[in-house]
């Protein structure tokens, strides 16, 4: 299908991309090393094949699961990307979890009454949650709560206890606090995408003449509100937040630097730089398997979400 | 048998827009915000206090001093120094001027590419469309900071594959809108008239198309100069974006890093600030812009 | 006593740009069982008139004057929880736009069963039989089924009586249809006309009819009321005006009827158009496009009796017979 071909154009990319950036073997073999040395870590890295062929046994080798050894680490790229997935999986969707919680009574109120002082007050606020960057933001929340008030932990990733065989920090206290500022950090931009969303929303459906019938037989504003005008925005709501996802695991490369925090992310930031291509590409193939499986899920829910669509499908 | 009221034709579509967006207090403030610092930007050679650049001028003993004290050279550091002994207040100033370059400079290159791109797509349809519609799909559903990594990644640092990279990464979005406005105006009357007038195709879509799809690509336009400028700041804070010789503020901010948990916050903050201000100047701006130009919450 | 009498309404619209005057000073009542066909073309006020009745008036409008007594209480007013009781309730509404006035994302059931709960205590099971037996009423075949579908499952007309349904739903006093008919081809319009016809003649429902079809009018109506730029220009039973119509603007309306033209002969219109209705011009608003204007219009004339029970806003009415 559509995804397997882009999978395929993502491998190829990546490969040639990341095959030609700069030449590892200044880097990973120190510089007195004698020719014979040289040669022994060439072949030992596959490094001298001709590049179809490295590509070929690149592919050959991901089919079965096995994206290379880290030329730093020395142990398979794929697991060491396993082992900071929870990580970074738990920050995506704690901020996920927090947009949406912030997001939609603030957008909802925003958009209900659009001229008050509140409504222009979140919307401001809005503005500025989307233009801060994210990683100065990071620093602001260390400085105020973790130097200057010192009630939360400034660096790193708390305790962890395991459900289904895997460490998760959300679990214990200790983890929950480690992971507040970070989260926060994380979900400023999508707080105010969401509340921009739905004030959007919100102005556009109030506007729509089902609304006025609704009120003209006589339902009270409260039903009004929470069932007509809600249930239509939360299909785009929800689409987009859906889709945002992918990108905020991608993002959290930035706020995983900010707080030291132990994932996907700063493992990526720290591979480009001493260049351990394995990881590089291993960590590109997850992010775009998983930006399929997320579209694919969001494709899922919005068919639940909207009628409209659900049964056209069916006819 | 119904006839439409005519409304009286009182004033311009540029005034009415121009009016509509000062309607809105904060987006009158943010253009003037945006305008002071744009000249500050500008004129920094002129204004600094000091040369940051020049390592000549530069005392280390000076380095570390807190806000609002006076450095060896007899200058005031209104914002302190950084730990090389530079004046933060000339820093940020030098700063911006590398920030808002490449914020501008890569919107203004990426809205000719994609723009361009857009109305070719557009105008041409068919494969040529469907071709360049896959591109723009393909870049944006990528996320924008791993495409700019990867692509700083393969060129190198330095300002100018910044740039690059930023215009890489943003005309995609120039594309779309416009893409999207033409295929409207394209089947309007007037565009009609052109073609069967045997008009020049380039003269079609650069005199007749393009005026048209104007709004919309406005406001991508100042939400986009934004969008660099914080991107470009992220890229060099995160240690692959400008050289360490000219320091956007996005380095400025990087540098002050490891001594916020020692207290020395300035390093940090006021170049954040800056950053900040710019570019919810520039935010407030668009959105007015956005609200003032979308058809769909006229009544 | 009148279901409905409606004292010197007027309702203006305070918009950046000026103040529209969109209803200005309409009187008018509807008798028990009685069909008062609103005529008038865009912008002549009518739908704000409606909307006036039923209290859905937005801002930046407002009602700045006058009375609407609904059985005997004045409406203007009156505090939003009490209108919210009579909503749906005795006064109900029809919309023009079906496809829009049903909410696309909820069943049908759902929203017919909201509006039963809104105003009865009765549990879910009752409040479903009575909107099964109003789909019935209105013509709906296999209602169970039909309860359980979105509402883009139907064919336009359907749409239009499932609003219909609504509207019978609590037996309203008075049912206000905003040019029910417009959005639908002409045969179901036949058909939702008599159906309404039918129902009000059985259930002593008073009824607004708002269009700008006189035609639909004709056939519907008791009384009429004509209205141009914002106000009543004429008034009276609706045979009377249609036969012997005394304003010019009416005499024009019905002159311009395709089927009144004689074919070959180049068809009637009123020249010109409305004026906007922020700046309306002193005086009589229709003197524009009018060849009976002259001096005596530059002041607005009061709506006068001129037969019994005849109004019409005019000093030159046409007092002759209309030429066959």
């Amino acid at each position: 299908m559509q995804s397997g071909f882009v999978l395929v154009a993502m491998s190829l990319l990546v490969f040639l991309g990341v095959y030609a950036v700069g030449d590892p073997i200044e880097i990973l073999i120190s510089p007195d090393a004698d020719q014979i040395e040289k040669e022994r870590a060439i072949r030992a890295l596959g490094l001298d094949l001709p590049l179809w062929q490295q590509y070929l046994v690149f592919v050959g080798k991901a089919l079965q699961g096995d994206l290379g050894r880290s030329f730093v680490f020395n142990e398979p790229a794929i697991q060491l990307i396993l082992q900071r997935m929870p990580a970074t999986l738990e920050l995506a969707f704690g901020s996920m979890f927090l947009s949406i919680l912030i997001g939609l009574p603030l957008g909802l109120y925003a958009g209900l009454r659009p001229n008050g002082a509140l409504s222009k007050g979140i919307m401001a606020g809005s503005i500025l949650g989307f233009s801060l960057p994210t990683f100065w933001v990071g620093l602001m929340l260390i400085m105020v709560f973790a130097v200057q008030l010192g009630w939360l932990p400034s660096t790193g990733r708390g305790d962890t206890a395991l459900l289904f065989g895997i460490p998760w920090s959300f679990l214990t206290l200790d983890g929950l606090s480690h992971i507040l500022l970070p989260a926060i950090n994380l979900s400023l931009f999508k707080i105010s995408l969401v509340i921009r969303l739905t004030r959007a929303g919100v102005r556009e459906t109030m506007l729509m003449d089902y609304v006025k019938f609704a009120r003209a037989k006589g339902l009270s504003p409260f039903r009004v509100t929470f069932v007509h005008v809600f249930k239509n925005i939360m299909i785009p709501v929800v689409t987009v937040v859906g889709l945002e996802l992918g990108g905020t695991i991608a993002f959290s490369v930035v706020t995983e630097s900010v707080f030291a925090w132990p994932g996907m992310g700063k493992l990526i930031i720290d591979s480009i730089n001493v260049l351990d291509r394995p990881v590089i590409v291993a960590y590109l193939m997850m992010i775009v398997l998983m930006f399929i499986i997320i579209n694919l899920a969001v494709d899922i829910l919005y068919t639940v979400l909207d009628p409209r669509v659900r049964l056209e499908a069916k006819a | 048998m119904s006839a439409t009221a005519v409304a009286p034709q009182v004033e311009t579509p540029f005034r009415r827009f121009v009016s509509e967006f000062c309607a809105s207090p904060l987006a009158v403030g943010g253009f003037v915000v945006f305008v002071i610092i744009a000249l500050v930007a500008i004129l920094a050679p002129w204004i600094a206090p000091q040369n940051p650049y020049d390592l000549a001028v530069l005392d280390i003993m000076d380095g570390r001093l807190e806000p609002g004290s006076v450095g060896g050279s007899g200058i005031t550091h209104w914002l302190g120094t950084d730990d090389q002994g530079r004046d933060m207040l000339s820093g940020i100033m030098y700063g911006l001027r590398i920030s808002l370059m490449v914020g501008v400079g890569s919107a203004l290159i990426a809205c000719l590419v994609g723009a361009s791109l857009g109305l070719l797509a557009a105008y041409a349809g068919g494969r040529t469309d469907t071709v360049i519609m896959r591109l723009v799909d393909l870049q944006l559903s990528f996320p924008t900071i791993l495409a700019a990594l990867m692509i700083l990644a393969f060129l190198g640092k330095g300002i100018f594959n910044v740039v690059i990279a930023l215009v890489i990464v943003e005309w995609a979005y120039y594309a779309r809108t416009v893409r999207g406005s033409a295929l409207v105006e394209r089947r309007r009357e007037y565009i009609e008239a052109a073609v069967c007038l045997a008009l020049p195709t380039r003269r079609i879509l650069f005199n007749h198309l393009l005026p048209n799809c104007l709004p919309p690509l406005i406001v991508v336009g100042t939400m986009q100069i934004a969008r660099a400028i914080a991107l470009e700041a992220t890229l060099s804070f995160l240690g692959l974006g400008v050289p360490i010789t000219e320091p956007s503020l996005g380095l400025l901010i990087a540098n002050g890093y490891e001594y916020m948990l020692s207290g020395k916050y300035w390093i940090s903050f006021y170049p954040g600030i800056a950053l900040l201000v710019t570019i919810v100047a520039i935010n407030l701006m668009g959105d007015q812009m956005r609200d003032v130009l979308n058809p769909r919450l006229k009544k | 006593m009148n279901t409905l009498e409606v004292r010197g309404l007027s309702t203006h619209f305070f918009t950046r740009a000026g103040v529209v005057k969109a209803v200005e000073d309409v009187s008018f009542s509807v008798g028990r069982g009685k069909v008062m066909g609103l005529v008038g073309e865009s912008g002549s006020g009518k739908t704000v008139t409606g909307f006036s009745v039923i209290g859905l008036v937005d801002a930046p409008g407002r009602i700045v004057s006058g009375e609407i007594l609904f059985k005997g209480r004045n409406l203007v007013g009156m505090g939003e929880e009490e209108l919210r009781d009579l909503r749906g309730n005795r006064i109900a509404m029809i919309f023009q736009d079906p496809m829009m006035t049903l909410n696309p994302v909820l069943r049908v059931d759902t929203q017919m069963i909201e509006t039963v709960q809104a105003h009865q205590r009765v549990d879910r099971e009752t409040a479903r039989q009575r909107a099964r037996d109003a789909l019935g009423m209105v013509g709906i075949p296999s209602p169970d089924e039909r309860l359980k579908s979105y509402p883009h499952q139907f064919s336009g007309g359907m749409r239009q009586r499932v609003a219909i349904a609504i509207a019978l739903l609590h037996q309203p006093d008075l049912i206000i249809a905003d040019e029910p008919t417009t959005a639908l081809d002409v045969t179901i319009q036949g058909q939702i006309l008599a159906e309404v016809q039918k129902l009000a003649a059985n259930t002593g429902t008073s009824l607004i009819w708002i269009t700008h079809d006189l035609s639909v009018v004709a056939g519907l109506a008791d009384d009429i009321a004509v209205m141009y730029a914002g106000r009543i220009v004429e008034q009276g039973s609706v045979d009377q005006v249609l036969d012997v119509p005394f304003h010019p603007y009416t005499h024009g309306l019905i002159g311009s009827v395709p089927s009144r033209n004689k074919r070959g002969v180049p068809l009637r219109q009123i020249p010109g158009t409305t004026p906007s209705l922020m700046s309306l011009p002193p005086g009589c608003a229709f003197k524009t496009r009018c060849e009976r204007a002259d001096a005596a219009c530059e002041t607005m004339p009061a709506l006068a009796e001129i037969a019994t029970g005849r109004f019409a806003r005019c000093v030159h009415p046409h007092i002759e017979t209309l030429p066959a």
